[in-house]
């Protein structure tokens, strides 16, 4: 399959034709044909190199392709003396990014066709401009999951970053989205630092930067369990990258804020581009972190606290789209706790299973704010099942599959990450554990809110400006006065059904073992996460040879993997038990959010009363946007008003003290060349005047006089001459 | 007595001093104007003296071109006191300041 390096240009393409012709001459309707085209062929072309891609062996499944050179070898100083530093435009297809490619791709088909209609009111140029910004957008996670190497995939990195920037502040008149933007950007580039940072470090140890020969080196090195050793350090860095792209603590901020954007670019974001970056570098480079078992603690307990915090905001917040942003989060934590305790395969199942899932509540979220023109609160919302069935029919489909009911895809993967979180650590486990339960309730609290119970909402004459909607971006929506709450157009359901359809199936591939499933995907993905068969086995031998002590020692955490298959580490009944469990957990929230608020809405009323400080707490989302305000963003402020102070006083001091210098010394010079100089040369003047006043008395005109001197001249000469001599 | 190179000297001195000192005493331009004839005349008999004393021909050629140009330096001379007379109507030395600023 030569012709991966398509995939990511078509979306690219149909950007640039956007951007360049369209904003300026395109109808609504050519701008999304357009975008959606060229989705789709990007679409059919990933469908049909992952089929080859099946086609092949298991062990061999990669597809390389070089198409060409980009930086030309530059010699630099590596671990091994000075290296060839070339970065080739490479691409790479084997089964982790072929499982990327189709999420991105298919979910953002998807989306496209979504957006036709959802954007349907907005004005021309500005449609146009927002698939241009679509396309890009797909363009660039494209190249991050395609990238052969780490600069490509910084490439799409940054990319992805910028496009976030340019989508959430789409409707940039308004403050608060050019400032989510902002926010977005900013947060994302501080993550970008971490990466590049252990970029360098990986260049500066392997003096390679592709990543199949990184992880084969890496993969003969020892594992890094007792000492912070060089290889925890880039797994360090890179994660702190994964951080910022993947909304985790501490740079987790700008994810809730980015529902500035439009409804389908949060679904874009949260379900195929974007914040999966971080998940999947993670898993790319799986070797790497497996040999730093620090740092993949550090990855677990990050994970699964982001994911319990995160779920306990979105227990209490009331704008549709906050809630399931919260709730991404914390599915976003679970991929990391999946990460962290090795469970890769795991993580990247949760990843797929997600996406579907997420797309499809957050475009079902889009279609209720739509049916509401604009209204996004749902203390304004309620009984709007029976105005939009198709739209509550695959919402609550989507609620199951992430609150984890059986047989739905999020059952599947959740269970699978709290299974292997069960044999790693088990106070991970009781976290997740509660996450999922708070995941159950806050989802159907929201399912609850919008489509059961009596409506809430504006009467209909009173139409959309009844409240100052945050997210209040066209007022009509092309049919003149608002008739009240709707069903959407097809465009809109066709999506939501397709997606619905995704999030029941997408489970089915990783049926674990432990139900006599074959867990396909796992199996599939195995070869992304390991080295080389051979280098990893020699990397094996050495560890276990005893030549290491401290990695001899410890088991490595890939032969843990290994092994588990011959000798699983929990009995088949306890992972069936596990199971159960998580079940009943998730019914246990789906039963208290039915309680709250269906049955006696008046329990949750009290509750809140009752416990106002944690509920203000919560509301307030743990006060950590006003944290960073008062420290990073006012350390900031301060040391910017710090080197203002510097420039004013100090720089701007020596800059005055030079020219007051040069003013006392010029004063000085000016005195010296009035005196001295001066007076010499007046010296001069004088000298000649006053001799010249005695020297003109000799002078008399008399001739006679003249030869009177001139006669006792000669006398005189003459006189020495004959006496004196 | 046979006259000597010596008496020469001391006529040709005498009548030296006595033109110096008209030319130094005198207003009257012409009074002027005949001592230093009388000056460049003492010359020549010195002159004369020596080259009869060293029997030199040359003393006494160089004699008469003192004469020659005694005789031009008084053609001039005189032209010239007789326009100052004509303008000043006088020959007194001490009224020759017309180039004096």
């Amino acid at each position: 399959m030569k012709y991966i390096w398509l995939i990511p240009i078509l979306p690219g393409l149909g950007a640039a034709i956007n951007g360049l012709i369209g904003i300026r001459s395109f109808s609504r309707k050519t701008a999304g044909v357009v975008a959606c085209t060229m989705m789709g062929a990007a679409l059919a072309l990933s469908l049909f190199a992952f089929w080859q891609l099946l086609g092949l062996p298991a062990d061999a499944r990669a597809y390389d392709v070089v198409i060409a050179q980009w930086i030309p070898s530059i010699p630099l100083m590596t671990q091994h003396g000075v290296g060839g530093f070339q970065v080739p435009w490479g691409f790479r297809l084997d089964p982790l990014s072929g499982m990327m490619i189709l999420v991105v791709t298919g979910i953002g088909t998807l989306i496209h066709v979504y957006s036709t209609a959802y954007m349907a009111d907005e004005p021309r140029g500005g449609v146009a401009r927002f698939f241009c910004y679509l396309n890009l957008f797909c363009f660039f996670m494209l190249m991050l999951v395609l990238g052969n190497n780490f600069v490509v995939m910084f490439v799409g990195w940054e990319g992805v970053g910028l496009c976030s920037y340019l989508l959430i502040g789409y409707w940039y008149e308004k403050k608060s989205a050019s400032d989510a933007g902002k926010k977005a950007f900013i947060t994302n580039r501080i993550g970008d630092w971490g990466f590049i940072l252990g970029v360098f470090l990986i260049y500066q140890m392997f003096g390679t930067l592709d990543f199949r020969a990184v992880q084969n080196a890496a993969a003969t090195m020892p594992v890094e369990s007792v000492h912070f050793g060089v290889l925890s350090f880039i797994c360090l860095f890179l994660f702190i990258g994964a951080t910022g792209k993947s909304a985790q603590i501490p740079l987790y901020v700008w994810l809730p804020d980015a529902m500035e954007g439009p409804t389908p670019v949060s679904a874009l974001i949260h379900a195929a581009t974007m914040v999966t970056a971080g998940v999947y570098m993670v898993g790319r480079n799986a070797v790497l972190f497996t040999h730093a078992p620090m740092v993949m603690q550090i990855v677990a307990i990050v994970g699964v606290l982001t994911a319990f915090m995160a779920a306990s905001i979105g227990l209490v917040q009331y704008d549709i789209k906050r809630v399931l942003a919260y709730s991404t989060v914390s599915q976003l934590g679970y991929m990391f706790t999946a990460m962290g305790v090795g469970a890769f395969s795991a993580g990247a199942f949760h990843l797929m299973t997600h996406a579907f899932f997420k797309a499809l509540l957050f475009l079902g979220s889009g279609s209720v704010i739509h049916a509401m023109a604009g209204e996004q609160d749902m203390r304004y919302m309620g009984g709007l099942r029976k105005y939009m069935p198709v739209t509550f029919a695959t919402m609550f489909i989507g609620t199951l599959a992430i609150a984890g009911i059986p047989p739905l895809s999020g059952f599947f993967s959740k269970d699978e990450i709290l299974f292997r979180a069960f044999e790693s650590n088990k106070a991970i486990w009781v976290i997740a554990v509660a996450t999922a339960l708070m995941t159950a309730f806050y989802m159907f609290r929201l399912v609850s809110m919008t489509f059961l119970g009596a409506y809430r909402g504006p009467a209909w004459e009173s139409a959309g400006a009844a409240h100052g909607a945050p997210d209040d971006h066209g007022g009509g929506h092309g049919h003149g006065a608002w008739h009240g709450p709707h069903e959407s157009p097809t465009p809109m359901t066709f999506p939501l059904m397709a997606l619905a359809v995704g999030a029941v199936v997408a489970g089915l591939f990783g049926i674990p073992a432990a139900l006599n499933g074959p867990n396909t995907i796992e199996h599939f993905l195995e070869p992304s996460f390991t080295a080389e068969s051979h280098i990893a086995d020699r990397g094996m031998r050495i560890a276990e040879s005893g030549g290491i002590a401290e990695a001899a020692a410890i088991r490595t955490p890939q032969s843990e993997v290994r092994n588990e298959e011959a000798e699983p580490h929990v009995s088949r009944s306890v992972e069936l038990g596990l199971m159960g469990f998580s079940v009943l957990i998730a019914l246990a929230g789906i039963g208290l959010a039915r309680k709250f608020y269906v049955t006696s809405p008046e329990i949750s009323q009290g509750l809140a009363e009752q416990w106002a400080g944690p509920h203000r707490l919560l509301s307030n989302k743990y006060y950590v946007d006003e944290l960073y305000d008062a420290t990073v963003i006012s350390g900031t402020y301060a040391g910017g008003r710090g080197l203002w102070a510097f420039d004013r006083h100090v720089v701007d001091g020596a800059v005055n003290g030079a020219g007051w210098l040069t003013v006392i010394s010029a004063w000085f010079s000016g005195l010296t060349d009035r005196t001295v100089v001066d007076g010499l040369v007046n010296l001069v003047g004088r000298i000649a005047q006053e001799g010249s006043y005695w020297f003109r008395r000799l002078q008399t005109g008399l001739v006679q006089t003249y030869a009177l001197v001139m006669v006792f001249g000669v006398f005189a000469f003459v006189t020495i001459y004959l006496f004196v001599r | 007595m046979p006259i000597t190179t010596t008496h020469y000297i001391l006529l040709s001195a005498a009548l030296f001093t006595i033109g110096v000192v008209g030319v130094m005493v005198r207003r009257n331009i012409i009074i002027i104007f005949m001592s230093i004839e009388l000056i460049l005349n003492a010359v020549n008999i010195n002159l004369i003296a020596f080259s009869q004393q060293l029997q030199n021909g040359i003393g006494q050629v160089f004699a008469i071109f003192v004469i020659a140009v005694a005789a031009a330096e008084a053609a001039v001379g005189l032209g010239i006191i007789l326009a100052f007379y004509r303008n000043k109507e006088t020959v007194n030395i001490d009224e020759m300041n017309v180039m004096r600023s």
